[in-house]
Order: structure tokens, then sequence, then C-alpha cells
């Protein structure tokens, strides 16, 4: 058996109320290339980062060829031979290449000498690995992939052992992917270790001897990359350990009341995110949006709920159009119109965590009868809907003037879901409703979910949970690069022929 | 860089809204007493000089109350702005603009009923002070401009703008000096000696006036509109979480200008007091400098009426009793205490969390054990 060069056990690193990595144990040996594969929010980039000595583990030891060391910064993860190349990239953009790999390590105040003996070194381990960069080239002239490169050659140049990659196709072109691929290659044949960081199946499979899932902050298996196949890391992704039950009645469906017509829509980068969908929600039925994360979930969502402006085709909300490449409503118009959203980012999105909970139970509502009466707020009727409400949804602590933050995800999740069904919505978009949310609250919020559909509301679900789509939804769509690639009635269809859809194979 | 972590649910209310100023303020007290020293004269003394001052007698305690007024305009007028997350440092600006509305109004309708003109004075004044800060704001919300920067630069123009309307076009032609005419006397502003009359209390001259009340007013009016209003609320929520406010259907371009108006309106009630209530004139550079120390007021109060009123009182005190040490004193110079407030702002302000981890877990630590016990 060969001893592994970095050895993790029991890992655990929380932000605030967010475990972000809970007894996490991983063990990568030399002179592979290990990937690391997880959804958007696994916990993998923290898990690294630690490593790297950014973030400090709460508990649990890391090993470097089998001594226990500890990292409490850059600096000694560097000092340890490890380097990382970050997703983005960490590098003076007016400096020339040069100038970036040694700043921290000049090693000399007026330059002369050493910085000659780096040029030549330099040059070498350019040579060695078929860099074909010129260090005198300033950064701002390089494309992404030969800055990446100088990253990859500053932890080289800094004796790094381990090289940590974060991501590092996301911002190539397929010819830049192919280049770098050749380079790691290159780099695990001299010996070198590579952890690679990605959600793309195809890396894995591609580059990768070994590989590791992580989901939700767990790390949820090993195994040899020839053990294993595309499908069955999807399935690992996405995971569906904890089978859950939800009473569901027989679908009484109504008539089509939310309509979407050959939409597109771009992200604030104008990459276009969601291509040419199609779909219908009749009243009484959930439609589940299955799908990996950054699939263009979330750009549909915030264009139905016209926070995001449609690129083009239609929405339709009771046959009336109220989104077109031209005008969009506003949310608080759609409110009015009975459509509600549960955000699928609750601190970023769906309440103010600085506000106290009773500012958010009505956030959105705010400008309403009762809770304000020309333009003043009515505190009274605030607080005694704030207390009527947050017993019937069993937010703990019962208490509207805390301030949000200080509640669990959970029960975040339970002020915003309190808040957007109160009105009894005729359609209702969510995303990622149960998120870092524990048991007991899943099954809440998936029977208040039931409970909207039977009182007749159409639902859309975005969720990355499989079983989640699986135990709720009437009808499942697949979403796949923005597309929708699969279109499925909830009636013994497997979570793998979903999986399937998702990885984008079948 | 301090690593200490404390959990912020469990710091009680004073520690970090009384006790924390109050060490901040300590320290830069203990500061400029050791430059005070440096100058050659007794610390002690000069606080003795400072208390006297600003509370030993009556006409000087009305000049406490009187800085204590502008501090609580251009205090209030940076902490609304604040609480959008804006950082508008034109209060000198929008101040000196203020102004120019208040003697437009108050010269050109002199002839209506006085409380009448004083109503549309202060109008005037808000409104004039809003417009200023309206083009920063629009320039923020709508090309994202950064409104320090436009800020800052608005009030050189404002310097300038006024100069030139000083010089060339509102000038008292009687007089060489840049200054207007006087505004008839029927519509000034009761002073403090009028009241004090009444009440068989004799005071020599004193600028303090009515406004203190407005400034008292202006306190409740920014509480009711931040806390109890629709629009206090959208603004916290722009303020706080741009996206979160655009996911509820709030405007972020609205509300960055009516936060800004309404700061700038704030800023411009300074010239109430300054024109209406004191000078009765428009003077070059008569906002001197409240604007900029209004923002170490709102810093020091934590940007809420309830810790401004306070923090524009300490410096009305040091405004006051800093003068009466400069003529006592023939070491000590006006600039000095300019650098005593300096230091203050360096303290509350710049350096306000340098001890703000320490104190705070000292105290979670004792209220722990407290309760262990």
């Amino acid at each position: 058996m060969v001893s592994p060069i970095l050895e993790l056990t029991d890992i655990n690193k929380s932000f605030g109320h967010v475990q972000a990595n809970k007894n996490i144990n991983l063990k990568i040996n030399k002179g592979t290339i290990h990937g690391i594969i997880g959804e958007n929010g696994a916990g993998k980039s923290t898990l690294m980062s630690i490593v790297f000595g950014l973030y400090q583990a709460n508990s649990g030891s890391i090993k470097i060829n089998g001594k226990e060391i500890n990292l409490r910064s850059p600096r000694d993860s560097i000092i340890n031979g490890i380097g990382m190349v970050h997703q983005h990239f960490m590098l003076v953009e007016n400096f020339t290449v040069l100038e970036n790999i040694i700043l921290g390590f000049e090693g000399e105040t007026v330059f002369g000498e050493k910085l000659q003996k780096a040029k030549e070194d330099l040059e070498k381990l350019c040579q060695t690995y078929n860099f074909n960069i010129d260090l005198d080239a300033t950064i701002s002239d390089l494309s992404v992939g030969f800055r990446q490169r100088v990253e990859i050659l500053k932890s080289l140049y800094r004796g790094a052992e381990i090289l940590i990659l974060d991501e590092p196709t996301g911002v190539l072109t397929p010819q830049e992917v192919d280049e770098l691929f050749k380079i790691l290659r290159s780099l695990k044949d001299e010996g070198k270790t590579i952890v690679l960081i990605t959600h793309k199946l195809i890396e894995i499979m591609d580059l990768t001897s070994e590989v590791s899932v992580m989901r939700q902050g767990e790390m949820v298996g090993h195994t040899k990359t020839e053990d294993t196949s595309k499908e069955q890391l999807a399935e690992m992704m996405v995971g569906r350990s904890v089978l859950l039950r939800v009473d569901k009645k027989e679908i009484k469906k109504g008539e089509t009341i939310f309509k979407v017509n050959n939409l597109s829509v771009k992200d604030d980068l104008d990459v276009t995110r969601v291509k040419d969908v199609n779909l219908e929600i009749c009243s009484g039925e959930i439609l589940g949006i299955a799908g990996v994360t950054g699939n263009g979930q979330t750009e549909l969502l915030e264009a139905l709920s016209g926070i995001r402006k449609v690129e083009s085709g239609s929405i339709e909300l009771f046959g009336e159009k109220i989104s077109d490449q031209n005008n969009f409503l506003n949310p608080r118009m759609l409110k009015e119109k009975g459509l509600a959203h549960v955000p699928e980012d609750r601190q970023r999105m769906g309440l103010i965590s600085d506000f106290k909970a009773h500012e958010n139970l009505i956030f959105g509502y705010h400008d309403q009868e009762p809770y304000s009466k020309s333009a003043i707020l009515n505190n009274k009727e605030i607080t005694e809907y704030s207390n009527k409400v947050m017993q019937e949804y069993d937010v703990r602590p019962n208490s509207p003037n805390l301030i949000t933050s200080n509640f669990s995800g959970g029960n975040q999740q339970k002020i915003i879901l309190s808040r957007e069904l109160n009105e009894n919505p005729k359609v209702l978009l969510v995303g990622q409703p149960t998120r870092g949310v524990d048991i007991g609250a899943i099954e809440f919020i998936h029977q208040r979910l039931i409970d909207m559909r039977d009182k007749g509301a159409a639902i859309l679900l975005a969720s990355v949970e499989l079983d989640e789509i699986l135990s709720l939804s009437d009808r499942i769509i697949v979403m796949f690069d923005g597309k929708i690639v699969g279109e499925k009635e909830n009636k013994n269809v497997t979570d793998r022929e979903l999986g399937l859809l998702m990885a984008g194979v079948a | 860089m301090s690593n200490i972590v404390v959990d912020k649910s469990k710091v009680p209310w004073w520690v970090s809204n009384v006790i924390v100023p109050l060490v901040n303020l300590t320290l830069a007290l203990l500061v400029s007493g050791l430059f005070v020293f440096i100058a050659g004269e007794n610390p002690i003394e000069a606080v003795k000089l400072i208390i006297y001052g600003s509370f030993g007698y009556i006409q000087g305690f009305a000049y406490t109350l009187y800085y204590t007024t502008n501090f609580i305009f251009t205090g209030l007028a940076f902490a609304v702005a604040f609480h959008c997350r804006l950082f508008n440092i034109g209060g000198e600006g929008q101040a000196y603009i203020g102004g120019l509305g208040v003697f437009l109004v108050a010269i050109n309708l002199s002839f209506l009923p006085v409380p009448i003109v004083w109503l549309l004075a202060i109008f005037g004044a808000f409104l004039f002070g809003a417009a200023w800060a309206y083009i920063p704001a629009y320039l923020q919300s709508k090309r994202g401009s950064h409104v320090v920067i436009t800020t800052i630069m608005f009030n050189f123009i404002a310097s300038s703008l006024m100069i030139f309307l000083l010089v060339d076009v509102i000038r008292d032609t009687n007089q060489m000096a840049p200054h207007t005419v006087k505004l008839p006397e029927e519509i000034w502003l009761p002073s403090f000696e009028a009241f004090s009359g009444i009440l068989g209390i004799k005071i020599r001259y004193s600028p303090l006036n009515l406004t203190f009340l407005l400034a008292i007013a202006s306190l409740f009016f920014v509480w009711f509109l931040v806390w109890k209003t629709k629009w206090g609320y959208e603004m916290r929520a722009v303020g706080h979480n741009t996206q979160a406010a655009i996911y509820a259907g709030i405007s972020p371009h609205k509300n960055i200008i009516i936060a800004m108006c309404i700061s700038g309106g704030l800023a411009g009630l300074l010239g109430v007091n300054e024109i209406l209530g004191v000078s009765h004139k428009i003077q070059a550079g008569f906002p001197a400098g409240y604007g900029f120390t209004g923002i170490a007021v709102a810093l020091m109060g934590r940007n809420h009426p309830i810790g401004i009123l306070p923090a524009a009182f300490l410096f009305g005190i040091l405004y006051q009793g800093g003068s009466e040490v400069t003529f006592e004193m023939p070491n000590i110079t006006r600039y000095m205490f300019v650098a005593v407030q300096g230091l203050i702002i360096l303290f509350s302000g710049a350096l306000e969390n340098l001890f703000r981890p320490q104190i705070e877990s000292f105290f979670v630590r004792r209220l722990n054990r407290e309760v262990n016990l």
C-alpha cells in the first residue's frame, strides 16, 4: 500500500450556522490526479481552502507524507509543498509574468542576481512542462488560459508537490482545456500530485485516476475512476440517501395557468443560460425541475419571478402576457397578480440577515395593508401577525424581534416560506426549498408545498435533490445546459433515468 | 488583525452602543490631553475650562446648544444616507446651498405673515439642500459614479458657486465683503435672549434660537422615517442587501435618490439656524466645517437619533469649551481643537473596531459567567 502524500482526518468547518465540512476524511496518493467532485456549495472549495491554509478547520488533522502539520496561512502550505490555483486568478494585472511569480519571494531588496537566477529557473521549468510562456509579458496582455499557466508556474516555482486546481476549466475555451490537460498530465508524469476540484463529470472521467464525491459538506464516496461511470457519479453527487415520505393525494389537475414560451435568458456576464425553454403548469400541479446546479435553473426562476430580464420568448400568467423582451412586470406587480417566489439563495436574496425576523416576515408585502397604512408601518399588526405565523410555522426561537441571522438555516427558510405562502399565491416558484435545512424542517416544508398544491396552486419546484423532486412532483422536467432535455410524468420514473438526463448523456 | 470572534447575538446592546463609544471617546481625550501637555499647558486645567466654558454660565451653555443644533442637522443628514449604505460626504455643500434656499425664500416672501415665512424658508432650505444632493444621487443610481467622490466634488462646486453668487449676484452692494444684505428684522427667528427675557433672566447675546427646536423635531422625524415608515424600511432594505430588495420589488434607484435627498435636505436645514437664526445674511463659508464634523457625530451616535443627540451635544461642548480654552491658554490655538475633533473622528470612526472585539468578548465572558453561577 502506497502511503498517501496528503491525508485529511475528520475535518470539520462551520461558518455560523452552516456546516460547510462535516467529518471529512480524504487520502490522496502521490503522483496521481485526484478528482473531487460535487455540486456548487457541496463544500469542495472550503475543504481545499483549509488544505491551502486560507481557512482553519474547527477540528480534524492534516498530514503530509505521514507527518501531522498545522496550516495557519497559505505561507505554511506553500512551505509544505502545497500550491493552489484559484477559480479567480490572484495576479497583479500590470506586472509581468516574472514579477507576479516572484511576488512575496523576491529574496533581495534591489533586483539583480537573484532575479536573474529566478528567471533562469523559471525558463527551465517552462521547458520541462512545455508551458510556452514569455516571462516578460504583462499579465493584462495574456489570455485567460495563459494566466492560468502563470498561476500553475507560480505554484511550481514555489516548490509545490501537491497542486490544487479549483474549477480550472470554468473560464477556458475547449482548446485551452485540452492544453491544460496536457500540462496536468505531464506534471503527473513528473511525479507531482494534482487535486482537481470540479463539478464536471467529463473532466473526472478524462483526467483522474481516483475520485472523491462530496455532497452537502460530506464526503459521500471514494473510488477509482476506472471502477465508476458518469452515471454513478451523477447519482452520488445529487444523492438519494434520505428517503423522504410525503402524503400526497391523487392529482386534481385544473387548467393551465402559467405558461412559458420559447424563453431565453442571459446571466450578468451576458452568457445565455436559459435556452428556448417551453413549459406549462396547471393549477393543482407541482412541476419539478431536476438538474445539476448551474444548468440555468437559477436564471429561469429569476426571469419567471420578474427579477431578470427576458432575452426572448414570453411568459404568461392566466393567459395574460407578463414578460417578454420588451417589458416585464416587477416582482411586486407579480405578487399582486398572485405569483410568489421562494428564492433558491435565501441569504443573498430571500431575506435581509440584519433585519429583525418580523421585518423579514413582511418583506415584499410591507406596503400592503394591514402591515402599513399610508406609508406608516403598523407595528402592532406586524408583531401580532409575526407571532401568529411564527407559531404556525414553528419558527424557533419564536421571537419576532430577534435579528434574522441568529436563526438557523431551516428556521430562516420557514420565515421565507411562511411569508410567501401566507397570501395563498396562485403560482408559486420555489428554488431549493430545503437546502441546508434539517430533516424535521424538510418534512414540514414539503407538507406545506403539498398543501398548497391541494389547494389548487400551480407550483414550479427547482431542486438539485432528486429525492425532493421525485417525492413532490407530479411531472418532472430535466434541465441541462439551459435546455429542457427531458420531461416525464412522475410515475415509475427512476432516479437512474433522471441521473442520465441530468448528466447530459442520455 | 484581531482574531477574536464574538457571537454578536450575545453582546448586550449597551456594550456596543454605550461602552464602546465611551471607551473610544476617552482614548481620544487622553491623547488630546497629551497634546495639551506637550503644548505646555495643564490638561486638567484645560478640561476644567472646557466644562466651565460650556456649562459654567448661561451664555456659554446657550452657545453649546447653538453648536449642538448645527451638529444635529449634519449628523442626521449623514445617518439617513448611511442607512441606505451611502456615504454622503457632501453635507457641507448641501448646507451651503440650503442657506441659499433660506435666504431667497425669506427675502422674496418677507411680505407674508411671519410664521408662514418661517415655514416656507425651512422648506426652501430643505428643498435646496435636497436638490444639491439629488445630482450625486442620480449619478450614483443611474451611472454608478460613487457618491463619496461626487459629493466631495459637489462641496467644492457649491463653494465656488456661492462665492460667485456672493461676489457678483447677491452681494450687498454697500459693502465690500462677500455677503448679502440682512433680512428684515421682523422675520428673524426669535433668539434665546428673547425667551429668557420673558422668563425674567437677563443674558447677553447668544446665537441660540428657535432652530434648536427644529433640530429636536428633526431627530424625531428621522427616527420615525427610518424605523416607522415603509420608506425607511425600503431604504434600509436596499442598504443592507440590494439583491434582496430587487427580489422584493423594491427599487434601489428610487431609494438611493430618496435617501440622498432627505439627507441633503437635513443638511440644508443648517442654513435655517445660521441665516434665519443668527447672522440673518449669507456670509461666504458659513457652513464652517459643520458638514464634515456631522460625519463624526453620526458615527459616534451609531447613526441613530438617540445616539446623535448626545454626540452632537458633545461636539457642541468641545466647540464652545474649546474656544474658552483658547482664550485662557495662549499656548492652545484654535487649531488644537480641530486636532481634538480629528482625534475623536479617528477613534470613533476609523478606529471604531480597534477595541470593539476585546470589549465585547470581555462582557460576553463576564455575563456568561454570571449566568453560569
